[in-house]
């Protein structure tokens, strides 16, 4: 159970940091005049609620699979998706209105505010990754490299798997 | 352009060698190298083409009198022309003969051509202070060039009255054949030399055809078409109508001089026929120039436009035509449509066009040469104050002026007088004044001869202008302790503040009604505009009507590499072939093209382009430019026709207008028209050409709606003309027995929307009432008892986002929906206003309308339909606006669509649109003295031309806190915070955006409070060129978009937000502070001439009962209405004479019109009343209100400095502010 819960957070997580990209990409493109305002707030615009659900769903599951501290740490983001979703004007086109975009700075505070929601999700991913609840997969993974112990073996060079090894040091202390 | 190759120049330029190797060190190759560029590739045809061209002119007339006259016949008949020339030179020159040795002995010199080059002010000047260097430079140089003795006694014309008229027959010729735009600078050469006019024997007619202008440019609303109108009109009475010799003459390549000895005779007037001949022959002298030359043919065809009554010029333009098929496909037609018309007719016709091409070529030139020394923006100004004196004087005083003049703007005309340089060559260039070493006894003759005549003049207005600046420096310091002084407002009317650059940018920077900022001294970095806690920010009215603009046609338009900035006049030259971009200070080739200047027919002068003489220009742009043939202009008129709208009775105004001026429509013979009606369907007209009546179809199924046919429905209007006025005679009888009360006007807008894609164009929307059924439907939000709530003002937000899409899908598709409102309940405006707001658009609103019960508004509507129809339209067009590097632009106002950070996209432009933009400073400017804003409006003419109107502003960077406050412009910063008000209210709440309107006065007071340490805190002190702030700001929280506690429906508080965000600068000032002026006791005190007519100009009063007196009368002036308040008491004669009711009880509640009475104080007060009126393009409804009726509360609403029993009067809002401050 657990680890369907991580597995599922792991993956919403890293498609919400795709999404986050996404935003920041198609944002950058606005400000460097590639696209005009009409099309990227388009594009934009329908991933936002994609990207409110996303988030929502992890944070409810892990209500839900009693995580706390995860929770805590994601209420506040999901509180202020759904808040700026609500609070759109009735008359704009949707969070990203293609009429005020270049108005008092919006396109700035837009690309700030994804580049957070991008390192929130990163750390968010890291942290599915290397929770407990995934201990069983990476465990799994782990077996066979204890086998060998990573001081002799000169040819680590991915950083995943040294970083496993460590931790398994860690743990083996 | 091809290799300097023949024109007439090289045969001139062969035998005249000696002289021109000892003229112009920087020019002396030019006169015979490039020749006019474009012109020259076409062999035979060139002498030719040259002819019309008032450049190529010069090289042949002074060819013909020093002899190498043999070349004449090889064009065109020359005979004719040299007896005439013969007849009319001696009259004009044996006058001045003194004058003579200077400029000979001047050209002989070698090394003094330059200076000599440069000075030609000095000519002017002598002449009358003119100081167009540009012509004075051409003049001069060809004088030199000729230098042969007969020739040289020309010379003395230009300090003869003649030469004024040289000059104007000059600019006249040059744009027929080049391009309007040579005409055009020509033309503001023109102009300077005529300031002095007055002191001439042709004084007085002068002054009488100035004043003509004057009234010309008064009726700007009808623009153009008027001022040609104007004129046409005034050259008739005048003089004779030219001979035909002359025009013979003229058309023969004496051009110049020809006419110059002709008008020599000094009657300004003169030069209207002059002009009007010009246009005709050059039209005609264009037609082998025209059938030669394909690359002109657009330049040709343009100035063609204006003549076309001559049957020569059809076939002109046919051959121009298959040249260049989309722009020229419409022309054919034209000619024949006027040919029937009498030539003045058709020539208005041509300036009416709505393109400038007309305006700038021949017509303006008249006005310049008229006007005086007038600053090209401006010549409204210049044109009443200067020209009656004898010569340009530093006169602090200004004379009245029916536009917006500034005061320092008298400086201008002088200023003019020096040569204005770049500032990169000015070094080169000491101006006459400052003492050139006299390196030729005939230069040093010359420069006596200057300085004894206009030259004193001249030093003495420069440094009076010198003076004057000085000394308004700490003026607009001065500290003014609000709280102490009574009369804060003054008595005459505000004008925008002149930055503080030296006088040659000064002159050259474009005029404060197109383009203002906030604060002319830039502050250096944010912090310290942070500090100033002043808002940064311009405010725009780009395609303002112009009475005179330079265009300029030329295959390259010069603009920077990597900015794309266009070339203008604060760019820097680095040398003959490079300058640096002011912007982004990069360093960019000068094309070859540039480097031959048409207006001085010189090369290696790229500094004296017309591009870089003129802040403001219009380029011809070239198909780079398009992404699309230039579309026709296309007028949708949608139409609501439920019950609401048959009752209210707008149709029969709408019908009747659109009848009246279907013939001035802005088009060509591509204009197309089309109309819709709806109520819970949509009707569609088919008004296809051949049909015997209008054919009606009706499309019920306004869920998802299509076009019956797709065809028919948008005709051309020459075509369809009678099916068209038989609808509009049919439309208001229609309906009449309707019975069906709902209103589909989503579905409508969605099928002008189809109807409109494939072309783009003008939508016009008329509608009576909330829309009930379909897409868009809307509810009523407004609450009628919260209408005077003091809390909170909800609903100026829209209620959905249908409008604004709908808006961004015709703004693609180059559409612009323009909304007029009419009704008399709540129709949720701020919803409705979308639909324009983004689309580019504008939005009217009659509140209460009814062609019966409320006559006013009837009236109204009317004229403001007049306006509408006819003024002029650019379509496809996009805005940008561009800044020195370290400034940015964060915010817009106005109706538009941004489409990336600094382009507005602008689906079709006005001119009575005006934008506002907020500026930040990223970058320190530290490394920089000057910055420079550029916006660049490009746009299709409704003629078809693809058009590129460009204004520059320049501003100096300041480092000092002080003189951050210095150059407040206050009017400007007033309008900017407006503007930010109505985000602010939208976005967040009315009370946040009046809490910020109050924290601006506090802010800024305080901050300037703390830099002036040694003043006493109690007081509030403000700095002199702050002191309205207050007041304004007072203004603001009082107007209909943000005030509170008074009654205001909500839909016009939304309509006042949306004026604020579209009005231009002047208009909006008067709808935020009217003016309040005393008019029963009118006097010719001060009073300005305008077109035959008296105005009177009492002093503006400030707006406070205080200042009512029961036994006066007054008239307040709030933009879009006028009051007149007439006191209990009031002066019986006062009313019978104006009012023409014998005492005061006798005159009845609703009155809207002044009788015209055969009084004087009738006069008076009529001719103030109708000069107010003219200057703006809404015409103002009159209200004469009795001090007991009901009315008044209307009135006295505007007096802002009163108490109210919900906001403070003006002494309670100084101490509320003081304060905040002390807090």
């Amino acid at each position: 159970m657990e680890t369907v819960v991580f597995v599922f957070s792991l993956l919403d997580c890293c498609a919400l940091i795709f999404l986050s990209v996404y935003f920041i990409i198609t944002l950058s493109d606005l400000e460097c005049d590639y696209i005009n305002a009409r099309s990227c707030c388009s594009k934009l615009n329908k991933w936002v609620i994609p990207e409110v659900v996303g988030h929502t769903i992890i944070t409810v599951l892990m209500l839900i699979s009693l995580h706390w501290f995860i929770f805590l740490l994601n209420l506040p983001v999901a509180t202020w998706n759904i808040y700026r979703l609500i609070m759109v004007p009735s008359g704009n086109m949707g969070v990203f209105d293609p009429t005020e975009i270049h108005n008092r700075g919006q396109l700035k505070s837009h690309m700030k505010e994804a580049m957070i929601k991008l390192g929130f999700h990163l750390l968010c991913f890291f942290m599915y990754l290397y929770s407990p609840g995934l201990d069983l997969p990476v465990a799994e993974a782990r077996e066979p490299l204890s086998k060998t112990p990573y001081t002799t073996d000169p040819h680590f060079e991915d950083g995943g798997t040294l970083v496993t090894c460590e931790r398994d040091s860690e743990m083996a202390k | 352009m091809s290799a300097p190759a023949g024109s007439p120049h090289p045969a001139a330029s062969a035998r005249i060698p000696p002289k021109l190797g000892g003229a112009a060190a920087s020019g002396a190759a030019a006169p015979a190298g490039p020749g006019p560029g474009p012109h020259q590739q076409n062999g035979p045809a060139q002498n030719q083409m040259q002819v019309p061209s008032g450049y190529g002119l010069y090289p042949q007339n002074y060819v013909a009198p020093s002899g190498h006259y043999s070349q004449g016949p090889g064009k065109m008949t020359s005979l004719p022309l040299d007896s005439q020339s013969g007849d009319y030179y001696p009259g004009p020159y044996t006058v001045p003969t003194q004058n003579v040795v200077t400029p000979n002995t001047a050209s002989q010199q070698p090394g003094a051509q330059q200076m000599y080059g440069r000075v030609p002010p000095a000519p002017h000047v002598v002449g009358s202070a003119l100081g167009s260097f540009q012509g004075a430079t051409s003049s001069a140089s060809h004088l030199q060039t000729s230098a042969s003795q007969p020739y040289s006694s020309f010379v003395n014309h230009y300090n003869s009255p003649a030469m004024y008229s040289v000059n104007s027959s000059v600019a006249s010729q040059g744009l027929p054949s080049t391009c309007g735009h040579y005409a055009l600078s020509a033309v503001s050469n023109a102009s300077y030399p005529s300031v002095p006019y007055p002191s001439l024997p042709a004084g007085d007619p002068y002054r009488q055809q100035m004043l003509t202008s004057q009234s010309a440019l008064t009726v700007r609303p009808i623009r153009e078409s008027s001022l040609s109108g104007q004129n046409t009109a005034v050259s008739h009475p005048s003089p004779l109508p030219p001979p035909p010799s002359q025009q013979y003459q003229q058309q023969q390549s004496l051009s110049g001089y020809s006419t110059f000895s002709w008008s020599a005779p000094g009657l300004p007037s003169t030069q209207d026929n002059l002009i009007r001949n010009h246009t005709s022959q050059v039209a005609a002298n264009n037609n082998p120039t025209n059938t030669v030359a394909d690359s002109l043919s657009r330049s040709v065809m343009q100035n063609v436009q204006p003549p076309k009554s001559s049957p020569v010029v059809s076939t002109v333009l046919s051959g121009a035509s298959s040249t260049r098929p989309p722009p020229a496909a419409p022309r054919p037609a034209e000619p024949a449509a006027s040919a029937a018309q009498p030539p003045e007719l058709s020539q208005q016709k041509g300036v009416d066009s709505s393109s400038t091409t007309s305006s700038a070529s021949p017509m303006p030139n008249s006005y310049d040469a008229l006007e005086g020394g007038s600053y090209p923006d401006m010549l409204s100004s210049s044109a009443s104050s200067p020209a009656p004196e004898p010569a340009p004087e530093p006169d602090p005083a200004p004379a009245p002026v029916p536009t917006v003049p500034q005061p320092s703007k008298l400086a201008k005309p002088f200023g003019y007088g020096y040569p204005a340089l770049q500032p990169g060559y000015q070094n080169a260039t000491t101006p006459l004044n400052s003492g050139v070493p006299p390196s030729s006894p005939g230069y040093s003759g010359f420069q006596q001869y200057a300085q004894q005549y206009p030259g004193m003049n001249q030093l003495s207005s420069s440094l009076g202008g010198l003076s004057l600046q000085s000394s308004s420096q700490p003026e607009s310091l001065r500290p003014v302790n609000l709280t102490q002084e009574r009369n804060i407002l003054p008595m005459t009317p505000v004008w925008a503040p002149v930055p503080n650059l030296n006088l040659d940018l000064r002159k050259l920077n474009c005029s404060p009604d197109s383009f203002r900022c906030t604060l002319t001294n830039i502050p250096q970095t944010q912090a310290l505009l942070n500090k100033a806690k002043l808002p940064l920010g311009l405010l725009l009215h780009p395609f303002r009507d112009l009475t005179q603009l330079p265009v300029i046609t030329s295959n390259t338009i010069v603009r920077c590499r990597s900015c794309r900035t266009y070339i203008n006049p604060f760019v820097s030259f680095i040398d003959q072939r490079r300058w640096k971009c002011n912007l982004c200070y990069r360093i960019n080739d000068v094309p070859e093209e540039f480097m031959y200047n048409p207006i001085t027919r010189s090369y290696g002068e790229p500094h004296k382009r017309p591009e870089v003489q003129n802040s403001t220009v219009e380029f011809i742009a070239s198909s780079d430019y398009m992404l699309r043939p230039p579309q026709p202009a296309v007028y949708l008129f949608v139409l609501d026709v439920s019950h609401n709208a048959v009752e209210a009775g707008y149709l029969t105004v709408l019908c009747q207008s659109l009848l009246e001026n279907l013939d001035k429509l802005p088009g060509d013979s591509r204009t197309r028209i089309g109309f819709m009606t709806f109520d819970s369907t949509i009707h569609f007209y088919n008004l296809q050409e051949g049909l015997s009546q209008p054919q009606m179809l009706i499309v019920s199924d306004i869920d998802d709606v299509f076009l019956p046919t797709p065809d028919s429905l948008l005709v051309n209007l020459h075509e369809s003309k009678e099916l068209i006025k038989d609808l509009l005679n049919a439309l208001p009888n229609m309906f009449t027995n309707t019975r069906e009360t709902h209103s589909a006007l989503g579905p409508a807008l969605q099928a002008a929307f189809k109807l409109m894609s494939p072309t783009g164009g003008r939508v016009s929307v008329f509608q009576t009432q909330l829309p009930s059924l379909g897409a868009g439907l809307l509810q009523s939000r407004e609450d009628p008892n919260q209408r005077s709530s003091t809390k909170v003002v909800q609903h100026l937000g829209p209620a959905t986002d249908f409008y604004k899409k709908l808006a961004l899908d015709c703004s693609g598709q180059q559409t612009a929906v323009d909304l007029f409102l009419l009704s008399s309940q709540y129709s949720d405006l701020a919803s409705l206003a979308c639909i324009s707001r983004y689309s580019a658009g504008c939005i009217y609103y009659y509140p209460s309308f009814h062609y019966m019960h409320n006559p006013s508004q009837a009236e109204k509507l009317q004229k403001d339909l007049k306006r509408y129809l006819t003024r002029k339209i650019g379509f496809e067009a996009v805005m940008r606006i561009r800044c020195t590097k370290g400034l940015s632009m964060h915010t817009f106002h106005g109706n538009f669509f941004v489409r990336s950070t600094d382009l507005l996209s602008l689906a079709n432009i006005n001119p009575d649109a005006g934008f506002a933009v907020q500026l930040s400073i990223e970058e320190s400017l530290t490394d920089t003295s000057l910055v420079c804003f550029q916006t660049a409006l490009l746009y299709t003419s409704s003629k078809g031309e693809r058009r590129i109107r460009v204004h520059t502003l320049c501003l100096p960077v300041v480092s000092s806190l002080a003189d951050v406050y210095a150059g407040v412009d206050v009017q400007a910063a007033i309008c900017l915070l407006a503007n930010m008000a109505v985000d602010r209210s939208i976005s967040s709440s009315l009370s946040d955006a009046r809490d910020a309107l109050v924290n601006a006065v506090v802010d800024s007071l305080s901050a300037y409070g703390s830099t002036v340490s040694n003043l006493q805190h109690s007081a509030l002190i403000a700095p002199s060129s702050l002191k309205l702030f207050p007041l304004y700001v007072l203004a603001l929280l009082k107007q209909k978009a943000f005030r509170t506690g008074t009654s205001t429906r909500l839909d016009d508080r939304v309509y006042a937000m949306c004026q604020i965000k579209c009005q231009p600068l002047v208009h909006l000032m008067k709808m935020i502070h009217p003016n309040l002026y005393r008019i029963d006791r009118l006097t010719d005190e001060g009073a300005i001439h305008v077109n035959d007519r008296v105005v009177p100009q009492p002093p503006l009063q400030k707006l406070s009962a205080e200042k009512l007196t029961r036994e006066g009368a007054f008239l307040m002036d709030c933009g879009s209405a006028f009051y007149i308040w007439i006191g209990k008491s009031c002066d019986n004669n006062f009313i019978e004479d104006v009012l023409g009711y014998p005492n005061f009880a006798s005159i009845p509640q609703k009155m809207t019109h002044l009788p015209e009475l055969d009084t004087l104080s009738s006069e008076r007060a009529r001719s103030f009343i109708t000069w107010l009126r003219d200057n703006r393009p809404l015409s103002p409804v009159l209200h004469v209100v009795k001090d007991e009726s009901p009315a008044k509360t209307e009135f006295f609403q505007h007096l802002i400095e009163d108490r109210t029993e919900a906001a403070f009067s003006y002494y309670e809002f100084l101490l509320h502010v003081q304060q905040q401050i002390c807090k």
